[in-house]
């Protein structure tokens, strides 16, 4: 089952208004990607340690997400401090490694990991159908909003026909191998799976059309920013402004 | 609403999928006021056909659709339709598409324009009658089988139709929430069509039950279930009687 294990809880950072935890997050993101002095990624990083320790999530989890990243990075590890050209710091038999290449993937490192553990502090932290109403407040289109509560509601479902389709397919004794005979089968799981999603869709829409649907969606839900609302985002500009002049000094 | 007023009214309406053979065939039918009629009979007969044909959502290929004294034919005739007519799904997942239950059930009142908060308070009634207090912040792909049926029917009742058309109802509901479906069925005071394979379903929530056979609605037959208790030795080995000669 598709989970999301940080939505719920009830710290500060649960409790903040989701508007202001999106913004938040999207102007550092915007932030830490443009910087490149070391001493302000750093910082940048610690301040996304700190978010997290607000934020009061397993730690074991939060591990989980970032190895996934990092892994990426690894590869990366592994290509560009032979592959960009500069000073030469050492080699390994007949690649060399550059100064630049690897000050570069420091950076990527920093900055990725800076930003996504910021992303799961304020933005994991609430339920998806949370945030597409704060991005709907946020002005975002309707329908980039509606596609993605559309896809969250519908994603479930088709998660459960593909565990339908797989269990059939194992009763009768499937195993997958490396022969063409396993890559047929899959290739009619996931076709199945496309006829059975646009066959949903079109019952869906229906069910819609029945309830008077005239391709307008309503809000319900309101958001609060409160005080604590205002001395977080105060907080967090003065924090991001903190960082601009690290990087700039 | 008047007794006996003619609410839905087919005159020969036939129907068949592309490339497919005729699902209806010149079928005959109408549903006055008060009536609650229970249409039996098997798999791809064509009884989810004909609710979608009442909804609009398919178009009869002839024949003529009469509901609430008007002949309706194109897409904005169903409108009106859409509103007074309430078609439960078969499959909850189709009819629950928003994230939380509330949202869900105050969807058609807002499509119908209500204002945000008489809205909410529609749903709010709605689930309050249905039994469902406290589902509001629930989210809909958690429900369980039986939740997501009521709170389908929630989200239809909550658009105050006259005319309720069940498809398949108590399929797949543990005995208790089909008794409450069946105690909500019966104490509804509004005219429905319901489709069921279920004997027993049927019966205690419909007056008339009907049957199809060839694309029709076969209402010279009405079908009368029942059961007999009988005693005689040996009973309680397997056996079968002969029909009378």
């Amino acid at each position: 089952m598709i989970s999301e294990p940080f939505a719920l809880g009830n710290s500060q950072m649960h409790r903040c208004d989701p508007r202001i935890r999106l913004v938040s997050a999207t102007a550092y993101a915007f932030g830490v990607a443009l910087f490149h002095e070391f001493p302000a990624l750093a910082a940048a990083l610690a301040l996304s340690m700190v978010l997290l320790s607000f934020a009061r999530l397993p730690l074991r989890e939060v591990l989980k997400r970032l190895a996934v990243v990092n892994g990426l990075v690894v590869l990366l590890w592994l290509v560009i401090p032979f592959t960009f050209p500069g000073e030469a710091l050492f080699h390994i038999g007949p690649l060399l490694a550059s100064r630049p290449g690897i000050a570069l993937a420091a950076q990527i490192t920093l900055k990725s990991n800076a930003i996504l553990i910021a992303f799961i502090a304020l933005v994991a932290t609430m339920p998806l159908a949370t945030l597409g109403y704060a991005l709907n407040q946020l002005r975002v289109p309707d329908k980039i909003v509606h596609l993605l509560l559309m896809t969250y509601r519908y994603v479930f479902v088709l998660e459960q026909e593909y565990q339908r389709l797989m269990r059939a397919v194992k009763i009768r004794g499937f195993q997958p191998a490396t022969n063409l005979h396993t890559y047929r089968t899959y290739a009619y799981v996931v076709g199945m799976l496309f006829v059975r999603a646009a066959e949903r869709a079109e019952r869906v829409q229906q069910a819609m059309l029945c309830r008077g649907f005239k391709r307008k969606f309503y809000c319900l839900q309101e958001f609060k920013a409160g005080r604590g609302g205002l001395i977080f985002s105060l907080l967090m500009s003065a924090a991001l402004l903190g960082l601009v002049v690290i990087e700039l000094r | 609403m008047i007794a006996g007023t003619t609410l839905i009214n087919l005159k020969g309406v036939s129907f068949g999928y592309p490339g497919g053979p005729p699902v209806l065939r010149n079928l005959d039918f109408s549903l006055n006021s008060g009536d609650r009629v229970g249409i039996i009979a098997p798999n791809g007969s064509g009884k989810t056909t004909l609710f979608h044909l009442i909804m609009g959502l398919l178009k009869p290929l002839s024949g003529r659709i009469e509901i609430f004294g008007r002949h309706v034919r194109e897409e904005s005739d169903f409108t009106e339709v859409r509103r007074r007519i309430g078609l439960l799904f078969q499959d909850a997942d189709d009819q629950l598409f928003s994230p939380t239950v509330l949202e869900d059930v105050a969807f058609g009142p807002l499509n119908l324009g209500k204002p945000k908060d008489e809205a909410i308070a529609i749903a709010r009634r709605t689930l309050a009658f249905l039994g469902l207090d406290g589902f509001e912040d629930r989210i809909t792909f958690k429900l369980s089988g039986g939740e997501k049926r009521l709170v389908s029917l929630a989200t239809v009742l909550a658009m105050e139709p006259e005319v309720l058309l069940l498809d398949e109802p108590g399929n797949g509901l543990d005995i208790r929430t089909r008794a409450a479906l069946i105690e909500i069925l019966r104490g509804l005071d509004l005219s429905y069509i319901l489709i069921s394979h279920e004997l027993d379903f049927i019966t205690a929530t419909t007056d008339t039950v009907y049957t199809m056979q060839n694309g029709k609605i076969r209402t010279d037959q009405e079908l009368s279930v029942h059961q007999h208790v009988h005693a005689h030795p040996i009973g309680s080995c397997p056996h079968e009687h002969c029909p009378p000669e």
